[in-house]
């Protein structure tokens, strides 16, 4: 009989055993004659060549090859739908060292996740993509792909697919190669023994690219998928090798391996304690965190108005100033495309102690720069809040017995300092003024690093004193009954 | 009879075959096929005809389950 030796066997980066479910521990869950079997073979292959099992992390996509990281004894990362470019950039990025695959379908990185490859790709981050592309989305039961060639029937396009309605087939290879970072791009295709070897090479060439460092490597492997085409696996076999290879052309679309050099490591990033500086937040800023001995205050703060009012800077100076009293602090802003006009409004918290949403749907303070901003947002003061109201009178049917209202003509009180603008400010006065949320020098410190400007740092600061002159003229009892507690 | 012995050998794991016939399909020598009989899963499994094969391994590129074909190749005497 004569000796025999092994020459072909199961690859050693697979997993002994599939601990994916209790039985059937020998076997992957694909369909029989998937490509997706084919593929993890080669790539199998590839690994093991290369001898980077130890330093593979594998990212598995979101479709039938969901469960990649059930069969490949490597490091694995399952990412969300079409994110394995974005989560694979991270990996690379952080662990240099390491051979990144994002192993993606057709539906995964062709539809949701196109964005994602179109920029890993366009910054030449120096990964390994293996796009599997059966034309069809298979796990979700046989829709229309971006790849679906025309004419197709599918479950979402029965009449076939009609370029019309659903545009042409997307070639993600000839997409990419308009780029000019990828160094290698090349579609492969699973339609007889020929391709098959091709497709091992490529795929091979392909991990060897990161091996070498040399930058962003795409495959895009043609796939049969016998059950979704309602085909037996050696007919899907030929419609891979007839049908799908008319659509997308098999070969090379970008080979720079040869000139391209290893891309450069970065520069390490800067220290936390350098971060302060590179800000420009001076390194006082640090000492001045909440430490949590003010006493317990929490303050829900709703500034409304136009956009152009300084609604979003007034609320930035009053969490600014907040930070700089010990309170930890909220500022979310909310408003409309526009620049000027539309609506505008913010969100604020001043809080003694963690905050736990910035949202503020009840606030205890309302600064309403205008009145639908009164008519909008009062219904919500909790009782006993306070309401500042930029006008001369609250308007009829807007009063309410349980919250504080003041109305002051703060725009007009800012023309008279000559900056209508400064409107804001004059409001943050007569806040300040009102209550003790936060000290005349926090105030004055917020507006000194916020305000760029010398000229408008003096006018602020005007404003503010003038604030806080108009509240105390006003016959309003100041007390301490509409403080609010935790 | 034959004056050379075969060059290869084909061995199948009738556990992990799902007899989706790729291998039967890719065998150059055609020296493969499909049994008659159904496996513990109920499929008909790949099997070797027994004679023929080259040790070419396209069978084991062309399988989709990671270990359901192994090929082995006879020891050339120095």
């Amino acid at each position: 009989m004569g000796s025999f030796t092994l020459t072909h066997e199961r690859p050693d980066c697979f997993y002994d055993r599939f601990e994916r479910k209790s039985e059937l521990q020998h076997q992957t869950h694909y369909c029989p004659g998937c490509g997706h079997g084919i593929v993890h073979k080669l790539l199998a292959e590839a690994i093991d060549g290369l001898g980077v099992q130890d330093r593979t992390i594998l990212v598995s996509p979101v479709g039938c090859s969901v469960f990649g990281y059930y069969y490949f004894d490597v490091g694995n990362v399952q990412a969300a739908h079409g994110r394995a470019p974005a989560v694979a950039t991270a990996l690379k990025r952080s662990l240099p060292d390491k051979i990144v695959v994002a192993y993606q379908g057709d539906g995964d990185l062709g539809a949701i996740g196109t964005a994602e490859i179109v920029h890993a790709a366009n910054r030449g981050e120096a990964i390994t993509v293996i796009f599997v592309n059966n034309g069809i989305y298979g796990m979700t039961g046989g829709q229309m792909a971006p790849t679906t060639p025309l004419g197709k029937k599918t479950a979402t396009t029965p009449f076939g697919r009609d370029a019309l309605n659903e545009g042409y087939p997307l070639h993600i290879c000839e997409l990419l190669a308009s780029l000019e970072a990828p160094v290698f791009l090349e579609r492969v295709g699973l339609g007889n023994n020929k391709q098959i070897m091709g497709a091992a090479k490529v795929l091979r060439k392909a991990m060897e690219n990161q091996v070498k460092g040399l930058g962003f490597s795409l495959v895009e492997v043609l796939s049969p998928c016998p059950t979704i085409w309602k085909m037996d696996p050696v007919e899907a076999q030929r419609f891979v090798r007839e049908e799908m290879a008319a659509v997308f052309g098999i070969g090379n679309y970008r080979d720079r391996t040869a000139t391209a050099t290893p891309r450069p490591a970065r520069p390490a990033p800067p220290k936390l304690e350098e971060l302060p500086g590179i800000l420009g937040l001076g390194n006082g800023d640090r000492d001045r965190l909440p430490c949590g001995e003010t006493s317990a205050v929490d303050y829900r703060i709703r500034v409304a108005g136009f956009g152009g009012q300084g609604v979003l800077m007034l609320g930035e100076v009053l969490a600014e100033a907040g930070l700089d009293a010990g309170y930890h602090v909220s500022w979310l802003p909310s408003y409309g495309p526009e620049m000027r006009s539309g609506t505008s409004n913010c969100h604020v918290r001043l809080s003694s102690r963690p905050i736990d949403s910035p949202l503020v749907s009840q606030p205890n303070v309302l600064l309403a720069l205008n009145e639908p901003s009164l008519h909008k947002f009062l219904p919500g003061v909790e009782p006993g809040g306070i309401v500042l109201y930029n006008g001369d009178a609250i308007p009829e049917g807007c009063g309410r017995g349980d919250v504080r209202m003041v109305a002051l003509p703060f725009t007009r009180i800012a023309d008279q300092i000559g900056v209508s603008k400064a409107a804001n400010i004059v409001i943050l006065g007569a806040l300040l003024e009102a209550t003790d949320l936060v000290e005349n020098e926090q105030a004055t410190a917020a507006l000194h690093k916020l305000v760029k400007s010398p000229k408008w740092f003096d006018i602020d600061v005007q404003a503010m004193e003038r604030g806080r002159e108009e509240m105390r003229k006003t016959t309003m009892p100041v007390s301490d009954d509409y403080l609010w507690g935790v | 009879m034959t004056s050379k012995p075969d060059r290869g050998l084909v061995e199948f794991n009738s556990e992990e075959c799902k007899g989706c016939g790729l291998c039967v399909e890719a065998c150059p020598p055609k020296v493969l096929r499909l049994s008659e009989q159904l496996n513990h899963y109920g499929y008909h499994t790949a099997e070797y005809l027994g004679a023929g094969c080259t040790g070419c391994g396209i069978c084991f590129f062309a399988c989709p389950e990671p270990g359901g074909i192994a090929v082995l190749r006879r020891e050339v005497a120095a």
